[in-house]
């Protein structure tokens, strides 16, 4: 897309996590950055380093790959070296971590160990990774990661939805302390696709069904590309004063009592 | 290119080996991925990635569930291909 006759994100580096298939959002939105300008570096860990590998490969330009457990002390605390073998700066990280034992997805039987997993591995890992990445950040930089509205009780999603509460919230302490250094932080608040993540959440086809009976647009749950775009124009030039924002990409679901 | 079901065989052979460290004479038609050769869903991700690369052919996720044996799995690389 030219605007101006210049790429959306021409120029920019990025670092982005959680491509694991193609089907994950982190994928279109690399794919997407890299069509607007971008260049890219991601990130992966452990067995799924492979899958990634192997991925990455189907981009426009094949990115690096770096491992990156964000609830692992050592791979956050050697981030910004490691990822400076790849890029001098960025202007941009991606959030797309997601996890919580299937425990949790019981909300009246979920145990501390199976919460704490989940609030460690998505909610305070918002913090750890832009903290890591901070070396590296230019001003004007953004953050930008996913969730899943959690301003409500939702069926199935039990302690993950506890875990986005911590998410949405972590993302605005994080907008206060990394707002005097010149760096935006917002979510995506992407309404369900069918991804890996997605998938393990036992009954994900309740919200297909509550999806398509209440957004007034039509809602496409396999279409990650409406919430990749919202990624893309939150790493732009384009919304330079928005930080601590929540920007809804769910067909308005969020705005319709019924 | 149309592969013929034994070339399949092979290739994929040589994938699960390459991630399990399994002989690839082992991965037989008969075979049940979960059962027999003791793949789990991670590792089942990785072989299919791998076999998409390989056999030039989509595996939608849908599908995966689908393929609990080797016969399976070399079937539909087989009718994608063609
Ligand atoms: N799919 C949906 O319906 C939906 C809706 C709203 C928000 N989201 C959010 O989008 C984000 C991406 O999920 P997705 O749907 O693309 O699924 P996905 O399974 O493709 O991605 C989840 C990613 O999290 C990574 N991850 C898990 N544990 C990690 C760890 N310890 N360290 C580093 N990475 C780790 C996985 O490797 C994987 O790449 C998640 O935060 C998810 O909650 C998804």
């Amino acid at each position: 897309m030219l605007l101006h006759g210049k790429r959306l994100l021409h120029g920019k580096k990025l670092l982005i996590t959680g491509v694991l298939t193609n089907s994950s959002i982190a994928f279109h939105v690399a794919k997407l950055a890299q069509e607007e300008g971008a260049e890219v570096v991601l990130t992966s860990f452990g067995r799924a380093m492979k899958i990634t590998k192997t991925i990455a490969k189907r981009l426009p330009s094949t990115p690096p790959v770096i491992e990156l457990d964000v609830t692992n002390k050592e791979h956050v605390e050697s981030l910004a070296e490691r990822l400076g073998e790849h890029v001098d700066h960025i202007d941009g990280v991606l959030h797309s971590i997601g996890f919580a034992p299937q425990g949790a997805f019981n909300f009246l039987e979920g145990s501390w160990e199976d919460v704490a997993t989940a609030v460690h591995t998505s909610a305070y890992s918002l913090k750890a990774l832009s903290v890591a990445a901070l070396p590296l950040m230019s001003p004007g930089g953004s953050v930008v990661g996913l969730t899943f509205d959690a301003q409500y009780a939702w069926p199935l999603y039990d302690w993950m939805g506890v875990a986005k509460a911590a998410f949405e919230s972590t993302s605005r302490y994080c907008a206060r302390d990394l707002g005097p250094k010149g760096v935006r932080v917002n979510l995506v608040a992407a309404g369900p696709i069918r991804t890996t993540a997605a998938k393990s959440i036992p009954g994900f086809l309740e919200f297909e069904r509550i999806w398509s009976d209440r957004s007034p647009l039509n809602w496409d749950v396999d279409d990650p590309t409406p919430a990749a775009k919202a990624c893309v124009a939150l790493f732009s030039d384009w919304f330079p004063a928005t930080t601590g924002e929540i920007i809804h990409v769910d067909g308005g679901f969020h705005a319709m009592g019924q | 290119m149309a592969q013929s079901e034994k070339e399949i065989l092979d290739g994929l052979a040589e994938i699960v080996n390459e991630e399990t460290g399994l002989d690839t004479a082992s991965v037989e038609l008969d075979k049940s991925f979960t059962d027999d050769l003791d793949i789990d869903s991670l590792s089942m991700m990785t072989i299919v990635v791998n076999a998409e690369e390989k056999f030039g052919v989509r595996i939608p996720d849908d599908e995966v569930k689908n393929l609990k044996t080797v016969r399976d799995a070399v079937s539909f690389i087989a009718g994608a291909q063609s």
